[in-house]
């Protein structure tokens, strides 16, 4: 088996998420023996190559070209085809990141194959490499199989413990596609960001976090009087943020702020995954839903399966009586 | 304005891919082969990403004129929520129609969609940026490279110029960046970018006088390999040890603080 595991840089910084990804290809290694490559792909990114070629990859491709420097799919693509074209790997590996959600799919289409798109997790059975992803918002998980190859997969965010680098420095090759300015249909602008974040809920030990549960603004002060007598950050999923109302900055999730508070209690989230990788880190978290299956009660250490209008009332005098 | 001047004549022609789900709040049971869900019993709903796509169409139709075609791929109760988008305000649909066949992975369903808009030629496809069942979130990139069309994912904003289109994208970490590409353009669209409308009575009573062109699956005759199988589905094993309280809201309450006080000891 040979793992091309595409690593992620945007203006020279990796994306977090690449050596989670190398991880993943790491134990396909350990349960099948396979030969780890990986590449990096921009206009010039010869530093980050060498600084990839210390983890368990016994090759790292530095795809280079001036029309890289900034992404765009129809450049990804191509070049991703090319260096895919003459390394001919049986598996290609991708960080689930905003920017392989943009082009993966349009890159294992170009093979005739379909990308195994946020896996949580991988395994060698039978021989064939099964990856495991997320049905109805993480209610239930599938075991899939890709036909033919190469597989295409991506890997969701925290699925994996990043790789850490080893002792010495493996191979570093150029790889320089062909690419014509006419090719590149699409053209970005400059990446900005819209507010200042005036609240940092990183800091945070307790959050008092709220999703559509709520279902209207007009009950917001019954988690408020739970951070109040908490002393707690208020904090939100995003449905409540789009709603406009909390603000976006108390937005926790993938579009959002990541935290780790002590306690972190979730109220009406039902825990799609863009929430949980934001606040997975947390010490305790207490999950209040009237669900029983969301997947808010995966992470939870303590769970109430109830009406959070009845709950959280009840909750705040009880903690009042608690501090007294 | 030029631009309006421009869509006036042109008629711009917007396609939005609508897939329909089980409601979010449904409780989802294993099929008996374990390769999907069992549908007895579940509510099924317009995916709501796909709803704002529907939005967004719908309100640059409002603005630039032209034609909103709405496109759902599955079985005969997928109609619902065709008739849903008709009485929202779309101007027509196209049900690609599964008849039994078991749901198909994104390239699959990306095939059917291309196959269908052979002979429609939009400037415009939009849908959500991904389902709330398989959530393989890729519809639209492949739907775009079998079209030959540019592509953006995860847009926030979209504005039409003459023969082009300025998206805002969502990127990680509350990043943005602005895309301008050629028209005809796929777009998937993110949630909660606009306030969703609701179907008036009148909107209901004349949508059911709009066309809904039904073609099998089958007439399409795509070509399946390299797919996805589902080799099983299983219920997620919980990574931590949690503990569930139910009962009246009094005692959860009162048995609640005292783990947090004396197990957790974080009040």
């Amino acid at each position: 088996m040979s793992v091309l595991v595409i690593l992620e840089q945007r203006g020279g910084k990796w994306n977090r998420m690449s050596f989670e990804t190398m991880a993943a290809a790491g134990k396909i290694a350990k349960e099948m023996g396979a030969e780890i490559e990986a590449a990096v792909v921009g206009a010039d990114v010869q530093a980050l190559a060498e600084d990839a070629s210390r983890y368990e990859a016994q090759k790292v491709y530095a795809v280079a070209h001036p029309l890289l420097a900034e992404y765009t799919p129809d450049g990804m693509t191509a070049a991703l085809e090319q260096l895919i074209r003459a390394v001919r790997p049986q598996l290609v590996l991708f960080p689930h990141s905003y920017q392989v959600r943009d082009y993966a799919p349009k890159l294992a289409t170009r093979f005739g194959k379909a990308l195994a798109s946020d896996a949580i997790d991988v395994r060698v059975a039978d021989g064939q490499v099964r990856f495991t992803r997320q049905l109805f918002q993480g209610k239930l998980n599938a075991e899939v199989q890709a036909a033919g190859e190469p597989q295409f997969a991506s890997v969701q965010a925290g699925a994996f413990r990043a790789a850490q680098p080893g002792a010495g420095a493996h191979t570093v090759e150029t790889f320089t596609p062909n690419l014509e300015p006419s090719q590149i249909r699409s053209q970005p602008e400059e990446p900005f960001r819209e507010t200042q974040r005036a609240v940092d809920l990183s800091a945070a030990e307790t959050i008092v976090s709220v999703g559509r549960g709520i279902k209207d603004k007009d009950s917001m002060p019954v988690v408020e009087a739970l951070a109040e007598v908490l002393g707690a950050e208020l904090a939100a999923s995003r449905p409540i943020c789009d709603n406009g109302w909390l603000p976006m900055e108390r937005q926790v999730g993938s579009s959002g702020q990541t935290v780790s508070p002590k306690v972190y209690f979730a109220v009406g989230i039902s825990g799609a995954i863009q929430h949980l990788v934001g606040m997975k880190g947390s010490k305790t978290v207490v999950a209040i839903n009237k669900d029983e299956s969301a997947p808010i009660f995966e992470m939870a250490d303590y769970g109430v399966v109830g009406d959070l209008f009845e709950v959280v009332p009840a909750l705040v005098e009880e903690i009042k009586k608690a501090k007294a | 304005m030029a631009v309006g001047a421009y869509w006036k004549k042109k008629r711009m022609k917007t396609i939005v891919c609508v897939k329909q789900v089980p409601a979010r709040d449904s409780t989802v049971r294993l099929s008996s082969d374990k390769k999907w869900l069992d549908e007895t019993d579940v509510t099924f709903e317009m995916n709501e990403p796909d709803a704002y796509a529907l939005e967004e169409a719908l309100q640059l139709r409002d603005k630039a004129g032209g034609e909103v075609v709405v496109l759902s791929v599955g079985p005969p109760r997928v109609t619902s929520t065709i008739r849903e988008a008709l009485a929202k305000g779309a101007d027509r649909a196209i049900h690609i129609d599964s008849g039994s066949e078991p749901p198909l992975d994104a390239s699959g369903t990306a095939q059917l969609i291309a196959a269908a808009l052979k002979t429609e030629s939009p400037e415009l496809v939009l849908t959500g940026l991904q389902s709330d069942d398989a959530g393989y979130g890729q519809t639209g990139v492949i739907l775009a490279e079998y079209l030959g069309f540019c592509h953006a994912t995860i847009v926030m904003e979209v504005s039409i110029g003459e023969g082009s289109v300025r998206v805002k994208r969502e990127l990680e970490d509350g990043w943005f960046q602005h895309v301008t590409m050629p028209l005809p353009a796929v777009l998937t669209i993110q949630s909660g970018i606009k306030k969703l409308r609701y179907a008036t009575l009148m909107g209901i009573k004349k949508a059911k006088t709009k066309e809904v062109r039904t073609i099998p699956a089958s007439d399409l005759k795509i070509e399946r390999n390299g797919g996805l199988t589902i080799t099983s589905v299983n219920a997620p094993q919980r990574n931590k040890q949690t503990q569930l309280f139910t009962g009246p809201a009094r005692d959860v309450a009162k048995q609640l603080v005292e783990k947090l006080k004396f197990e957790a000891r974080v009040i």
